[in-house]
């Protein structure tokens, strides 16, 4: 398989009056094309951040790129001219978002919406720009897609008449629009009910399988990311700590933080255990702990931990692991 | 129209009326409390004491007071303001030869402050702190600083009899015949009647006084289109519409803008009704014949009647604004049609 995205050592900065905050320090990570890579981490981590870096949605200022790739398709995107960036939105890599009810314009129709996406992309790919009826025909027809019923009657409704399920799907079939090689999901289900997310998510997965789309699912519900990725990124305070096979990381991971979030998830078929929490929280970006930023939350942590910041390096064929003291 | 549209137009004449009420008996009180005797005033300077007790069983001004008020209300349902003594004619004739005036310097400023001040409003917020949001800011804040009369005063000095490029006062000259009256704007008219030369000087009379008016309204206008479009441009729905592909022209003209004009809206009606008001002071440096110039003589000379009559209309004017302003955020925002 061939690299689709491949992120080197990305550090990026927000600038504020108290100071520069390294939000993401150092992310090294690859997605070939045709597979499903899962970021999970806490709130706070920067795997949302990191997902609008590739579609240079991050305000300027305050983020400031400090340094690394990020190539998508050969190119790096962090250098791309802004017009060449909007070409790729939607066409290439297409994005879903957190909360469908404050991601969809409230004032204007779902037909609108739509159609300015249709057209923008038409308008920044350089070729003809399709009529607004044609770009509607194209609407209906993706909202069809994702299994909404009565597409004509949606596009002509606006988002507060939509339950939050169907919201989401609507938001699915607008990143559908472009017929894009990578879709990057930032939290999909996160403000959905139970039922719900579990339509999406298997929504989610047919896509990616009839499309042959590319996912890269930010999460911060390791059960969700299980569910539709192969490969998981867990992230730690702007930082890759562990990168693994969904079921190699589930049933042996490597790196202690890795290990508590999946202690922390409480497992239904044996109630008797209970799940425990990680102690303390997430450091402040501003300054963050020396070292391993992990360490003065880890009962592993050694003089080595506070002083050296472990490299991620190959512990195992395929898996790779930011800790001084992780055996195999 | 759908139920819910129908319902929230009718809450909102019925609380209309209420205030039109509130506002009747508001000017009642005032005139009643205005240190001038009506009677007096009304037998003329050189009158006796019995002429002057005829003129008050004349007007009614002996009767009660609540008898007098149902009086005003009920002269006010037939379009009887009363007679203003100064004139001579009935202050619902004078209102209806003077408001046209008004009305056109109002419309033209307010389209100066809006067509003005949304567009700088848009550019502020998208090039936020830089030097364009720089100086509009400066220009901003000296619009809602400056004291008409005073800005009025400065621009008569600097283009009428400095430079000598505009007149200094008045609607039109002397010596030029108005076009007849279609609508009572006279440029509209002037334009309706294929009169371009009378809508040249027309205009070349208008524009300081409109200027002096929709300075502080654009200022305002501005400032709070600005404050929106910055708070919409970070909101979730257009970062999602950036990643969507929507062209950066529309996403900010349409997509952010939709939303930003809802608090802008309020703010252009409110400022249309203190227009209608302030226009005092702008046709007084302006000598523009208005019925704010009407409502000063009037009041100098301590004539009530067209001083209530103006009142009455302004306030008239404030509420037809808010009732507009109601309308179209129903218009805007499809979340207030469903009530």
């Amino acid at each position: 398989m061939t690299a689709l995205l491949e992120i080197e050592e990305y550090r990026l900065a927000f600038d504020s009056f108290d100071g520069s905050a390294a939000v993401l320090d150092g992310i090294d990570l690859t997605i070939e094309a045709g597979s499903t890579l899962g970021i999970v981490g806490e709130s706070g981590c920067g795997k949302s951040v990191l997902a609008r870096s590739l579609l240079g949605l991050n305000p300027s200022p305050p983020a400031r790129v400090a340094s690394g790739q990020i190539r998508f398709e050969g190119r790096d995107l962090l250098t791309l001219r802004p017009a060449a960036m909007r070409a790729l939105r939607g066409r290439r890599i297409a994005m879903i978002f957190q909360d469908p009810a404050s991601y969809l314009n409230p004032v204007l129709s779902i037909a609108t919406q739509m159609e300015d996406a249709i057209r923008g992309q038409d308008a920044a790919a350089g070729g003809a720009v399709r009529a607004r009826r044609a770009a509607r025909a194209h609407a209906h027809s993706l909202l069809g897609s994702v299994g909404l019923p009565d597409p004509a009657r949606l596009l002509a409704s606006y988002p507060h008449q939509l339950s939050g399920g169907m919201r989401q799907r609507v938001l699915i079939a607008m990143a559908l629009a472009g017929d894009p090689t990578l879709l990057v999901a930032d939290e999909p289900t996160t403000a959905l009910d139970v039922t719900v997310q579990a339509q999406v998510l298997a929504l989610i997965a047919e896509l990616v399988r009839d499309r042959g789309l590319t996912l890269m699912l930010i999460s911060h519900d390791l059960g969700v990311i299980a569910a539709a990725c192969a490969r998981i990124v867990v992230m730690y305070a702007g930082t890759v700590v562990e990168d693994a096979p969904t079921r190699a990381l589930l049933e042996h991971p490597l790196h202690p933080y890795a290990q508590g979030l999946i202690a922390a998830v409480p497992d239904l078929d044996r109630p008797e255990i209970t799940p425990r929490g990680i102690p303390g929280s997430i450091p402040s970006l501003l300054s963050p702990p020396s070292g391993c930023r992990f360490h003065p939350r880890c009962d592993r942590a050694t003089a080595r931990c506070a002083a050296e910041k472990p490299l991620l390096r190959e512990l195992l064929p395929g898996r790779r692991v930011a800790c001084h003291h992780a055996t195999p | 129209m759908d139920r819910g549209l129908t319902l929230y137009l009718a809450r909102r004449i019925g609380l209309a009326g209420l205030m039109l009420f509130g506002l009747i008996c508001l000017t009642f009180v005032i005139s009643n409390v205005a240190p001038s005797d009506p009677a007096a005033l009304a037998a003329g300077p050189d009158a006796g004491r019995s002429q002057i007790e005829q003129a008050r069983r004349e007007y009614g001004l002996d009767k009660p007071l609540p008898e007098q008020f149902l009086r005003y209300v009920g002269d006010l349902a037939q379009g009887e303001f009363g007679r203003s003594i100064a004139t001579g004619r009935s202050v619902g004739t004078d209102l209806l030869r003077y408001l046209p005036a008004t009305l056109e310097l109002c419309i033209l400023a307010m389209l100066i402050g809006v067509l003005v001040g949304v567009p700088l409003g848009v550019l502020s917020a998208v090039l936020k702190d830089g030097p364009i949001d720089h100086v509009t800011r400066i220009f901003a804040v000296s619009g809602i600083a400056m004291p008409p009369f005073w800005f009025g005063l400065l621009l008569q000095l600097a283009f009428a009899t400095g430079l000598g490029w505009l007149p200094t006062s008045g609607r039109l000259s002397v010596m030029t015949l108005p076009p007849d009256p279609i609508t009572g704007l006279m440029l509209v008219d002037a334009v309706l009647r294929g009169q371009w030369d009378v809508f040249r000087e027309g205009l070349s009379y208008i524009i300081l006084p409109a200027i002096v008016l929709s300075f502080p309204c654009l200022a305002s206008i501005l400032r709070v289109n600005r404050g929106e479009m910055v708070e919409t441009l970070r909101a979730d729905y257009i970062t999602a519409a950036r990643a969507h592909g929507v062209t950066p022209w529309r996403m900010i003209c349409v997509h952010a803008l939709r939303n930003a004009m809802l608090p802008t809206l309020a703010i252009i009606g409110l400022r249309w009704g203190w227009m209608m008001s302030s226009t005092v002071l702008v046709e007084t440096v302006f000598d523009w014949p208005g019925i704010g110039l009407y409502a000063v003589s009037s009041a100098i000379a301590g004539d009530f009647k067209p001083v209530m009559g103006v009142t009455l209309i302004v306030g008239l004017n404030f509420m037809i604004a808010s009732l507009i302003v109601d309308l179209l955020y129903g218009v805007l925002d499809p979340r207030l049609r469903e009530g």
